[in-house]
Order: C-alpha cells, then sequence, then structure tokens
C-alpha cells in the first residue's frame, strides 16, 4: 500500500484559501471522494465537501481535480500514477467553504421554467409511443452535478448568469419541449430569459457530464433550431404570416 | 452564524425530500396546507434517487393476470406474514394510481409496443411488475416529485439537519436543528410533523446506503414517546459490489437478476437451483443473501469472496439499454466490463423494515400530531421488502401521510414553543464544538459500524448480539466526549458529531430486538434458533422510551379480516376461527 | 497531449484550407482533366454552348456555398471560437479575451442563425458534385474507372456524410417536432431523423476529413493536368 499527495483547497474565501497537502494511504480502486473521507475522519474533521451516494447516481460531490470539474466518486486515484492531485471547489460558484460552493442560483433558475403542462382532459393512464419519447430519456438522465453549469465559460469566465440559464437547464428544457404529452412551447423563454442566444456552442459542457448526455448536440442545437425558426427563419416567418401563426 | 436562532413557520413540516416527503408535501399542499420541506442534502438528492429497478404496481400491462391480490399476498409472503395487512391492502390497491400519477407530472417509464408503461420481472413478484426506466427509475421519480413541489412554490428548507422534535404537552409543535452550511440555529414551528426521514443503513460498514441514512427521524421520533416496530428487520440486499474496497456495498440493482442474470459459485455452479429450485435467482432477497452468504461460508466463493453474477448470455445491447447506469458503474470503477466479465457480489445492508409504527391509514405515530412514511414508518414489509415495493410504499403512505396532516391542522392551532427544549438542543449540539472531549467522531461511528456489522449482521447469535449492545453502550459513553475542530460554518465533524447520537439510539434498539426475537423470520436469521416459531409469528416487537432507558416490549400482529386471509388457502389464520 | 495541440492545428488547418481555396478558384485555371473535375468547379456548368466567361462568373459564387456552410456549421463553430476567438480556449481554462460578451446574440454571429439556408444551398451544390462523380466514370461514352473516379467519389462520400450530419438537416427532417405519432407521416420522419441522429456525432469527423478531401482532390485532379500517368483500371 503506498501513499499519494493529495492538495485540497482549504478555506471559505477563494482569495484568501490556500491548497493544504495531505498524505493519504492508497487502497486499490480508491476514488478521489475515498481520500477526501479518510482525511476528514484521520486528518481534518472539518475539511467540508458535499456528498451522498458514491455512486456516481446524486450529482453532489461535484469539485474541480487538476483543474478539470468531476464527480469525486468517480474519479479514480489510479489515473493520477501517484502524481500530487489538486482538488478544489467549483468555481462557478460563491464559495462556502473547502470544497463546497453555494449552488442555490442553479434553483432559482429551475423555479423560472413553465413547469410540464399536460391537456387537462388526457385520458389516464397516458398512452406514449416508445419512438416519441426515446429522445426524452437522454435529458432525464441528468443528477444535477452542475459541472456543465460550473465549466460553461458564460456562466463560469464571464458571469453571465443574468442572461443565461446555463446547459443544466437547456437539458431540462428539452426534455419537456420534446416530451410529446406537454403543450407549453417554450421558445420565447429560450430566446429571452433562458438566453439560449448567449450559447457559443463550444462544447465544454457536453465533455464534462458525468452522464455522458450529448448536451450540446442533442439538447442545446436541437432547441437553437427551433429559436431560429421562430425568430430568425425568413421564409417560416412568411409562412406563419400566411398560414397563421403555428409557432414552429 | 449567528447565536440568534432563526425561527420558522409552516401549518405542517415535512423533515426529509426524498419520494416520501415530497410525495406528503404535493399532497398537504393540495389539502391546503402551509407546507415547509426540509432536508439534509440539496433537494433531489435524497435517498430515493439511488433506487435503480423499479416501482412495484400490478397494473397488468406485462401479464394481464396480475391484480391487486396477487400483489397483496406477494407482500404478506415476502414479509414473513408479520406485515400490518391493512398497509399491504392500501399498498397493492393504491400503487397503480400513484404510478399513473407520475405520468401525469412529467415522468416517463419505459414503454411497452402498445405505449403502455412496461414492466419487468422482480424477486419473490409472482408476475413482471416493475415499471422501471432502465436502471434509473429512481432518480425519475425523485426529479418528477422535484419538479412538481418546485411547480408548486412550495417552501424547501436545504441542508438542514433537525435533530429535535418540540412538543407541547403530548402533542408536536414543531423542530429545531442547524443550517448546515452556515451552523445556524433554526427552529420550526408547526401545527403536525411529517417524518419522512428514510433509514438507518449506515450503521453498518458494508451498506449501499448514503451518508444520510443515519437513523435521524426514528431516533427523534423514539425520543419524542413514539414507537418503535420491529427494528430487528434489517435488509441484507443479496448483491452489492464487493471489489475494489472502496466501492465494497455499492448496490448492484436487483433488475439484474430481473433481467435474466445468473448466480455462480467459485464452482461455476448455478447454486439458486438448490436453495430455491422454483423461483431461483429471483426468490426474496432474504433466501438469496442467505444463500450467497452459505456459500462463501461453504469455501465456494469467488476471489474476493462474494459470488458470481452473470449477464453475459443477455448480449451486450440488451445490458447496455437495461443497465446502463450498472455496466459503466463496473466499467468506471472495479474495471469490469460486465458484457464479457461476471460481476462479484456479497449481501450489502439496503433497507430497513422497521421503525416508527403508524396507524395504516394515515400514517399517525403513536405521538399527537407525527405522521411518518417511507422508509422511517414500518409495518408495510413485515420481515423482509420485496425489490420495487419501496418506490410504491414512498407515493402510496407519503400521500396518505401529507393528506392527513394537512387535515389534522384544520383543527388545531399552533403549539407553544418550549424554550427550554430548544436550548438543551442547542447545548447539546455546542457540546463537541466547545467541550474538552478527545473522541474523533468519525472513528467512533467507524467502531459502531464495525460492531455491527459484525453481531447484528446477516447471522446472528445470542452471544454475538450481546456482545455488540455492550459496545453500543460503551460508544454512547464515549460520545459524551466528542470533540471536533472548526466552527460551525460547514463542518462535518460536527455534523457526524451529532448523528453518531443517532445512530447509537436505533443501533440499540436494532440489538435489543433482534435478542428478543428468538427465532428466525424473513431478514432476522438467527443461527441459533434457526427455525421460524409460530408464536413469534403472531408478534411485533415494539421499541420504546421508558426514561433514560430503552423497553422491549411485544403487539400482536393484527389480524386480517376473513376475505383476504381467504387469498392464503389455510396459510394464515381466520379471524372467526 | 498538451491542451493547446488541438487549437493550434485547428488554426493551422482551417488557415491552410481557407487560402488554399481561394487560390484555386481564383487562379484562373479551370481545374478540369477529363473526365475529372475539381469539386471547387463543376461540369454542370459551362458544357455546350456556354464555356469559360461563366465558369469564371459562377465558380467563386458557387464555391462560397459550402464555405457558408462550413463557417454556419456546429462544429466548425466550436472549433474556430475556442481556436482563434479563445472563447473559451479550452474546458476551464480561462478566456483570452476580455471585454463584455454577447454570444451569438449581436451582428455578425447572429445570422448564423441562418445555418438551414447554407445547408440546403449545399445540398444542391452535391447533387452537382455527385453527378460529376457519375460523369468521372465514363470516357469518350464508355464506363471507364481511373484513379481519378475513385479519388471524387471518396470525397463526394465524405461530403455528403458531412452534409446529411449536419444538426440543421436533423431538425428539419424530424427534429423539430415534438410528437412523431401525433403528426402525418411521423413514422417516416422519426426514421429519418433517427437515422440523421445517428450520423449526428460523426459530424466532426466527417468535417475534417471532407475539408481534406476536397483540397486533396482539387490536387489530383491538377496533378492529372499535369501529366501525371495516374492508374487506369477500365479504360
Amino acid at each position: 500500500m503506498s501513499d499519494t499527495t493529495l492538495l485540497v483547497f482549504r478555506g471559505d474565501s477563494i482569495k484568501t484559501g490556500t491548497e493544504q497537502p495531505f498524505q493519504v494511504p492508497v487502497q486499490e480502486g480508491m476514488v478521489v471522494l475515498d481520500a477526501i473521507h479518510w482525511i476528514q475522519a484521520h486528518a481534518a474533521t472539518d475539511l467540508a465537501c458535499r456528498w451522498n451516494c458514491k455512486a456516481a447516481k446524486c450529482g453532489s460531490c461535484s469539485a474541480e481535480i487538476n483543474g478539470r470539474p468531476r464527480l469525486m466518486c468517480k474519479t479514480r486515484l489510479d489515473e493520477f500514477a501517484g502524481e500530487p492531485i489538486h482538488v478544489w471547489p467549483m468555481r462557478a460558484f460563491p464559495l462556502i467553504k473547502d470544497l463546497v460552493t453555494d449552488v442555490a442560483w442553479n434553483y432559482l433558475v429551475n423555479a423560472e421554467i413553465t413547469p410540464f403542462t399536460p391537456k387537462t382532459d388526457e385520458p389516464v393512464p397516458y398512452r406514449m409511443a416508445a419512438d416519441d419519447v426515446e429522445r426524452v430519456f437522454e435529458f432525464r438522465r441528468c443528477i444535477e452535478c452542475f459541472l456543465c453549469q460550473d465549466v460553461c465559460h458564460v456562466l463560469r469566465d464571464h458571469d453571465q448568469k443574468a442572461a443565461y440559464y446555463g446547459p443544466r437547464y437547456m437539458v431540462r428544457i428539452a426534455g419537456l419541449e420534446m416530451h410529446p404529452k406537454d403543450t407549453v412551447n417554450r421558445t420565447a423563454l429560450l430566446h429571452r430569459e433562458a438566453g439560449i442566444g448567449m450559447c457559443n456552442i463550444t462544447k465544454c459542457c457536453q465533455d464534462v457530464c458525468p452522464e455522458h448526455i450529448r448536451i450540446t448536440d442533442n439538447a442545446i442545437i436541437p432547441l437553437k433550431e427551433r429559436v431560429a425558426g421562430r425568430y430568425y427563419d425568413p421564409i417560416a416567418w412568411v409562412g406563419r404570416k400566411l398560414f397563421g401563426s403555428k409557432a414552429d | 452564524m449567528s447565536d440568534a436562532t432563526q425561527t420558522y413557520t409552516h401549518d405542517v413540516l415535512i423533515i426529509g425530500a426524498g419520494g416520501a416527503g415530497l410525495r406528503a408535501a404535493i399532497e398537504a399542499a393540495a389539502g391546503g396546507a402551509s407546507v415547509g420541506v426540509v432536508c439534509k442534502s440539496l433537494l433531489g438528492k435524497a435517498h430515493t434517487v439511488m433506487a435503480e429497478g423499479g416501482i412495484a404496481a400490478a397494473l397488468g400491462n406485462v401479464d394481464p393476470q396480475d391484480n391487486w391480490q396477487v400483489h397483496f399476498q406477494d407482500t404478506m409472503r415476502g414479509g414473513a406474514l408479520i406485515n400490518n395487512w391493512r398497509m399491504a391492502e392500501l399498498h397493492a390497491t393504491e400503487s397503480p394510481d400513484r404510478v399513473y400519477e407520475l405520468e401525469t407530472w412529467g415522468a416517463i417509464f419505459d414503454r411497452t409496443p402498445d405505449g403502455r408503461i412496461l414492466q419487468r420481472p422482480f424477486g419473490a413478484h409472482t408476475y413482471r411488475r416493475l415499471c422501471h426506466v432502465g436502471d434509473r427509475t429512481g432518480l425519475e421519480m425523485i426529479r418528477t416529485l422535484q419538479d412538481r413541489v418546485v411547480a408548486l412554490r412550495i417552501a424547501v428548507y436545504m441542508e438542514v439537519t433537525l435533530t429535535r422534535l418540540l412538543k407541547d404537552g403530548d402533542r408536536i409543535a414543531g423542530a429545531t436543528g442547524y443550517n448546515r452550511q452556515t451552523g445556524d440555529f433554526v427552529t420550526f414551528r408547526s401545527k403536525a410533523v411529517v417524518l419522512a426521514s428514510g433509514g438507518w443503513g449506515r450503521i453498518y460498514k458494508v451498506t449501499s446506503n448514503s451518508w444520510e441514512g443515519t437513523g435521524d427521524g426514528v431516533a427523534m421520533g423514539f425520543e419524542a414517546g413514539a414507537e418503535v416496530l420491529d427494528p430487528e428487520m434489517v435488509q441484507f440486499h443479496p448483491t452489492g459490489m464487493v471489489w475494489p474496497p472502496g466501492v465494497k456495498g455499492l448496490l448492484v440493482t436487483e433488475a439484474v437478476r430481473g433481467e435474466g442474470g445468473y448466480l455462480f459459485n467459485s464452482e461455476h455452479k448455478r447454486f439458486m437451483l438448490d436453495y430455491e429450485p422454483e423461483k431461483k435467482e429471483l426468490a426474496s432477497r432474504d433466501k438469496v443473501a442467505r444463500a450467497i452468504y452459505k456459500e462463501v461460508q461453504a469455501g465456494r466463493g469467488s476471489p474476493h469472496g462474494g459470488a458470481f453474477l452473470d449477464v453475459i448470455h443477455l448480449g451486450s445491447d440488451r445490458i447496455k439499454k437495461k443497465l446502463p447506469s450498472m455496466y459503466d458503474q463496473f466499467l468506471s470503477l472495479a474495471d469490469v466490463d460486465i458484457t464479457r466479465e461476471a460481476m462479484e457480489v456479497y449481501p450489502t445492508i439496503h433497507y430497513a423494515m422497521g421503525g416508527l409504527r403508524v396507524e395504516p391509514d394515515t400514517g399517525a405515530t403513536t405521538v399527537r400530531g407525527l405522521y411518518a412514511a417511507g422508509e422511517v414508518a414500518a409495518g408495510l414489509h413485515g420481515a423482509n421488502r420485496l425489490g420495487g415495493n419501496s418506490l410504491s410504499d414512498l407515493l402510496v403512505f407519503g400521500r396518505r401521510a401529507g393528506a392527513a396532516a394537512a387535515q389534522f391542522v384544520k383543527s388545531v392551532s399552533l403549539g407553544a414553543l418550549d424554550p427550554a427544549s430548544v436550548a438543551d438542543e442547542q447545548r447539546l449540539l455546542l457540546g463537541s464544538l466547545e467541550g474538552a472531549g478527545s473522541e474523533n467522531p468519525y472513528l467512533l461511528q467507524q467502531e459502531l459500524q464495525a460492531a455491527m456489522q459484525e453481531g447484528a449482521g446477516i447471522a446472528r447469535t445470542d452471544a454475538g448480539l450481546r456482545t455488540c449492545l455492550q459496545t453500543i453502550l460503551a460508544l454512547k459513553r464515549r460520545a459524551d466526549n466528542v470533540h471536533v475542530a472548526g466552527s460551525r460554518l460547514y463542518n462535518p465533524g460536527w455534523h457526524t458529531a451529532r448523528d453518531l447520537r443517532f445512530m447509537l439510539v436505533i443501533s440499540e434498539a436494532i440489538v435489543r430486538g433482534a435478542i428478543e426475537r428468538r427465532e428466525s423470520r424473513g431478514a432476522h436469521w438467527r443461527t441459533d434458533f434457526p427455525n421460524a416459531d409460530p408464536n413469534f409469528g403472531k408478534l411485533n416487537l415494539i421499541a420504546l422510551k421508558d426514561g433514560d432507558a430503552m423497553r422491549i416490549t411485544t403487539r400482536p400482529v393484527p389480524e386480517m379480516p376473513d376475505e383476504l386471509a381467504d387469498l392464503f388457502n389455510g396459510e394464515v389464520r381466520q379471524k372467526s376461527a | 497531449m498538451a491542451w493547446w495541440i488541438e487549437p493550434a492545428l485547428t488554426v493551422v488547418s482551417y488557415v491552410g484550407f481557407f487560402a488554399y481555396a481561394t487560390w484555386s478558384v481564383f487562379s484562373g485555371t479551370y481545374v478540369f482533366a477529363d473526365p475529372y473535375v475539381s469539386p471547387f468547379f463543376s461540369t454542370w456548368i459551362g458544357f455546350g454552348t456556354f464555356k469559360l466567361p461563366v465558369i469564371g462568373l459562377l465558380v467563386p459564387f458557387l464555391a462560397v456555398i459550402p464555405l457558408g456552410l462550413r463557417v454556419t456549421c456546429y462544429y466548425y463553430r466550436k472549433e474556430y471560437y475556442r481556436a482563434f476567438f479563445r472563447d473559451p480556449t479550452a474546458c476551464a481554462r480561462g478566456e483570452g479575451v476580455r471585454g463584455r460578451y454577447t454570444g451569438e446574440t449581436r451582428f455578425p454571429l447572429v445570422l448564423w442563425n441562418l445555418h438551414r439556408y447554407a445547408l440546403l444551398l449545399t445540398i444542391v451544390v452535391t447533387v452537382f458534385l455527385g453527378v460529376d462523380v457519375v460523369r468521372a466514370f465514363i470516357y469518350h461514352g464508355h464506363f471507364f474507372v481511373g484513379l481519378g473516379s475513385v479519388v471524387m467519389l471518396v470525397n463526394v462520400i465524405l461530403l455528403s456524410g458531412y452534409t446529411f450530419s449536419c444538426h440543421s438537416l436533423r431538425h428539419l427532417a424530424g427534429g423539430g417536432l415534438d410528437c412523431y405519432s401525433c403528426v402525418k407521416a411521423g413514422k417516416a420522419r422519426h426514421r429519418l431523423a433517427d437515422a440523421l441522429n445517428r450520423l449526428n456525432p460523426r459530424h466532426g469527423w466527417f468535417a475534417w476529413v471532407s475539408m481534406f478531401s476536397v483540397g486533396l482532390t482539387d490536387i489530383y485532379v491538377r496533378l492529372v493536368m499535369a501529366g501525371f500517368h495516374e492508374p487506369r483500371w477500365i479504360a
């Protein structure tokens, strides 16, 4: 059994906080979260981190490991071949302490999205064809780890949280828009409040998604196409004028 | 952080934001009550999210012969007939509506070719009954309920731990605790409290449960005077991961066997053919877990001390479609490609059948104004829970508890706040930070987990249980001597110091109950009393607070009415007989 | 691999391709070596009574269409925003550009919303190129196979792969629908959208290889014009 060094961010302000080194004994198959737990039990009982399931199902243990946004429970120590491992909190959100950030903004954004709205007289139980729902399953795989929000440069570097909902909520809206029983059209929301035009499809969200959701290709771009059809396509505009306004 | 205590007021306070808590919140809000939901984690991270295989409801979409009577019998038989029959009846009759209701809130299950909800087979369910979405059914359920709660603008207090129920005389008046983020103290005043705080798998070393499963709710209810029913009944899920060590105990969903997986021993023998020739791998969980345990004890285990679980014959496409997160989990955490290699599995702590005793129709506990639903409540599952019955349990009884609480608060006013009780709790909380103790809360927790694994595990004896009880009582004294560094600002060591006390309460109840139940029944396997005892089959055990001590008493198992008893062809006593 | 290698390669390749294509189109040479024609040109135009003058006018116009597809392409956008504008440079690596960020909401980037028109015009161009490939297998009225025929065939397959894996096409074909079983011909549209959806993950790969294959095909035809004796299997 060998040791490895973890350099863990400690502090309650990103400016004054520093990396603190810890020597952690390594067992086969250990992940970064195991190492953090070892540190909590043996070296720093007050080291703050979020975690729940330790099985990549809840999306709680998001952090930046050697500069890359990842789930700590899914990042194995043997990947780093004994090199020191830097563990930092997500940088796109305000720091609370150590590895824990304040992600409340995401929940506020979520509440702005028009919820699932079926027809009031839709017969229950629903009949839905597999062909109609299979696209939506991908979006519903999201575990809300917020790594996509963290890596999105619109939110992270430009801090345009007022202008853009971020990739997670593009995924949620895609799941609602493509739901065969939903009756609401959220194209106007996407164009204005959600700010889909702010995304310049540089795909970092898709790169970091632990659930392998093709966020940009399958959620954001199809929604951009819907917005293009509604707001930018001149022939579609003429069509709507001539044949009535059936928005997208 | 500040020394002032923040106070919030709601008609109904719901503790826990898993399936039961959220469903109760939706129903209580529909009943016109002002509702506050408190959860220890962020919204949407509750343990429900980890449920994989599916939700049991007799829709009969795949097997039209299925109906609620069959589901009822499966549940009662699976629970070795010490279940509360009325809960099992309500559960079987109402589950279908609760599942359909989820789809009206935006959930989507896997489909049959004609567009209805697809159902898969599962252990000890007579027919294909589990509605599912691949192997992430719990995620679908929690997200649907979460979205519904958000749409209804129900107040949710995230990362708040409530540590003591407040009473006004014999009735509930609220609860108090702390904000995990800031360390601030918080108090909720309410006319009713619904406990939906889940289970206590974290008291064992090898568990499929998250850190949250520390038994807060059952311990708080116990401290407030509620009865704890059948605490000794703890479920071992037959298939947890065994290797590598970091993931030991991580759940391997029963859907693996539901989809057709086989269990083999080291001699490549499908041993379930011998233990359960009829149901084989899909026998109830207690039976499969024991079979794996016995194979390993007999020296026929896998290299890391488990059994082999093999799905290779299903083919790569089917595995990736129906078991995608299992495929990913083994590949990324254990370097095992389950389309080419067998998994190694061994029983892992999974679920608590025991919990607070409740009225079947309302979820009311024995304390006025205190309700319980989901894993923290007891009665439905008896001595062993069937896979898929817990998700439907959450919905059926979450809804009933929410409705009953909303009804109850219409006729009562807010109870008086007991400042002494709040101050007492805050003193207790601050003890670990300000006291001169020397014990490390994490290490005490690990000692408890090791003791429970050893003494109150899958195979139990009187001697082992008594040793375990002594360890628990010693740890209880040492828990007063815990010290943690740092401030109250997001301090997990400080949180663990309090959690530890909850864990010790429920551990003691489990062990005391297990000592008293001198028979083997369902998940409770006493190697010194290897057979079921018909006398114990008529009894539920009760753990009750008696001064500062814990007392174990019994209650007769409620007898079912004739029309239900008739379903069992004489296996159960007729009331009239 | 260091994080900067990919953007650096992207810059070099894009600049190189753009420079070469511009030079080829405006070089004044009609890149044609019977029965082959460069993909920057087309035999459809200028055959019969017209000839060079019309080609000279139309070719730059036609060549602009596929270029427009690439400039407005969702895949290329990712690549050049990262590599040229460093916005972002790489994931979680910070920005190369300071100042107010407006994404694709302002002129000129807002025009990229018209990607679908570049696509539709490119499909027309691709048909032209397809006919050129058929002609590359016919020499003096006989079936013919030379290395150039194969080169042109491979090129048009890669170009079609790029065109048909386009996100806008998937949207127009059926991706824009919320419920297939609720509309006319829904089953067919689902099948089509589904097939395009399966092609879509390779869009970036097709973008790269088709860019090189276009340039290389042009170079190949120029080689034949310059007297290169190519292998011919059926002549």
